[in-house]
């Protein structure tokens, strides 16, 4: 595993500024010479491997947490370069990079998380208030994306059940609902509306008191860094990694499914459930299988398991459901 | 620069492939990041796209700068576009889909995008192989038919792009505006024919009503 370095190994000036980035594409696609071509594809190597480093310098502070074998995989993790530098995270940038490049700055500290809507006890709560009672416990869990590739990572952090018991939810909680912050000043994709803002998830009320779902405050023993949802994300190992939404400053139980972001924004390739299906590809892609991150560049794709390989858990959730349709 | 000019055009245009196979091989400290394949893949993919404008680009130039030099480019840049076009066709059978041709074929009929992506590698074909003087002696005016195909590839690869994009579109778009920008040149050049076409097209409309 890559050890965290030295700060300050890279200048901004090592950086391509993404006006810069955008001024060549536009240049190529308009058609400029060819020098100018030939330089673009050089100087984004250079770049690349200075926001690596970037990410690396970004290491938490480390936490104090039991290890829970029973809820880990025997997978060798994803290397923590790889993990915290290959990011979907569209508030900070559409590219894997971004987010690492982009979050260096974001303020967590203070963070509230409001609790509302069919429970007996809500209001907003600071994140300290949020995580005292719970014990932390790290959880060797596998990611699979929805574009098909995976990681194996070691989650921080405490089942999202146990916080949900706290606030007494009704008979009328049927759904959980997540939001993330919204503040384009900090977060550069909120300016732009490549999805709707804010960023919203949920589960079904027996999704979210699963033992498996997980409120993590950390990776590989240490506080989240900000590209991998810092200062708490949600992580559901049976289901597509999109469903993890981070930065949450928002809890709502409702009687109504909450229309989640990406199966609002392209409905006929993202569902609600999400649950990771080899039997039910994408409408563009098989998700059949999947490449594992940080393998060999020669490393065969590897099947992909119904449920992600977490059946045992929870296929009994979707006893009669059709997971075409409920895809 | 008679001399020089093209070796050195040339050696440029491997560039972006020595990075990639540097990068591969961990060179001197590169690294392809956390997904190689994928970004082998998407370079190849892109610089063959790259390439085909730049190719697209000659006429214009020469018509703008009245200078016939930009000319004896355009083939190199064609053939190079055709060069990472099976690159980036061999980095998917090979690296992305492990050499298992079934699943190449399913894709092949069941992804719209890979269908119209494997049409333009079929296209490009007939053209690179006909890329040489002889051939254009030998084909005459068949051979500006033929190579007219470069317009439909190029149209296609764009499409493919902007299909195979999850939601963030910004790049393609700027393709597509190059390519509708490099079309309408050619179609603004030819407005006078193509007038002509549509009255004749009226004419014998009328005659066979």
């Amino acid at each position: 595993m890559a050890k965290p370095t030295d700060s300050n190994r890279i200048s901004a000036a090592d950086i391509t500024p993404p006006e810069k980035f955008w001024t060549r594409r536009a240049l190529l696609a308009g058609g400029a010479a060819l020098g100018g071509a030939a330089l673009g594809g050089a100087a984004l190597g250079g770049a690349a491997l200075a926001r690596a480093a970037a990410a690396e310098d970004a290491a938490g502070a480390p936490l104090v947490y039991a290890k829970n074998p029973t809820f880990s995989v025997s997978e060798t993790p994803t290397s923590y370069r790889d993990a915290t530098t290959y990011n979907n995270y569209y508030e900070f940038g559409t590219d894997k990079s971004d987010p690492a490049q982009n979050s260096q700055n974001f303020r967590t500290k203070p963070w509230s998380v409001s609790i509302g809507g069919e429970a007996e006890v809500t209001g907003s709560f600071t994140l300290e208030d949020i995580l005292k009672p719970h014990a932390l416990e790290e959880r060797i869990y596998r990611m699979r994306c929805v574009e098909g590739w995976s990681m194996v990572i070691p989650w921080v952090g405490f089942p999202l059940g146990d916080l949900l018991k706290r606030f007494k939810p009704t008979s009328k909680a049927k759904f959980v609902e997540f939001k993330t912050l919204y503040d384009p000043k900090q977060m550069p994709g909120e300016r732009g509306s490549v999805l709707p803002w804010p960023y919203v998830e949920g589960l079904r009320m027996d999704e979210a008191m699963n033992p498996l779902t997980l409120l993590a405050v950390g990776v590989y023993g240490k506080t989240l860094p900000n590209q991998n949802g810092a200062p708490l994300r949600l992580v559901v190992p049976w289901k597509y990694g999109f469903k993890g939404i981070k930065a949450i400053v928002s809890i709502k139980f409702t009687e109504r499914a909450p229309q989640t972001t990406w199966a609002q924004s392209a409905p006929t390739e993202y569902g609600f459930f999400a649950n990771v299906n080899p039997a039910v590809d994408h409408p563009r892609w098989s998700q059949a299988t999947e490449r594992r991150i940080g393998a060999s560049l020669f490393a065969q794709r590897q099947p992909t398991l119904p449920f992600n390989g977490y059946g045992a858990q929870v296929a009994s959730l979707y006893t009669g459901m059709d997971l075409r349709r409920y895809f | 620069m008679r001399f020089v000019g093209k070796p050195l055009v040339w050696s440029a245009c491997l560039l972006p492939a020595l990075r990639l196979a540097a990068g591969a091989f961990g060179l001197d400290g590169m690294s392809l990041g956390a997904d190689p394949v994928a970004v082998m893949l998407h370079t190849c993919g892109k610089w063959a796209l790259n390439f085909l404008f730049i190719t697209l680009c000659m006429t214009p130039l020469k018509d703008l700068t009245h200078s016939v030099i930009w000319l004896r480019f355009r083939r190199l840049f064609g053939l190079f576009a055709f060069f990472y076009l099976v690159l980036h066709v061999t980095v998917y059978v090979v690296l992305d889909q492990d050499r298992n041709l079934t699943a190449v074929w399913q894709d092949i009929i069941k992804r719209p995008y890979i269908t119209l992506g494997m049409l333009a590698l079929l296209m490009m074909i007939p053209l690179a192989a006909t890329s040489t003087a002889k051939a254009q002696r030998r084909l005459r005016v068949r051979w500006l038919e033929l190579h007219r195909l470069i317009y439909v590839i190029a149209l296609l690869g764009v499409w493919h792009y902007w299909w195979q994009v999850k939601k963030d579109i910004r790049e393609p778009l700027l393709y597509a505006t190059g390519l509708a920008l490099l079309l309408g040149y050619r179609l603004w050049k030819q407005r006078q024919r193509l007038l002509a076409w549509v009255m004749i097209g009226r004419v014998a409309g009328t005659r066979a009503s």
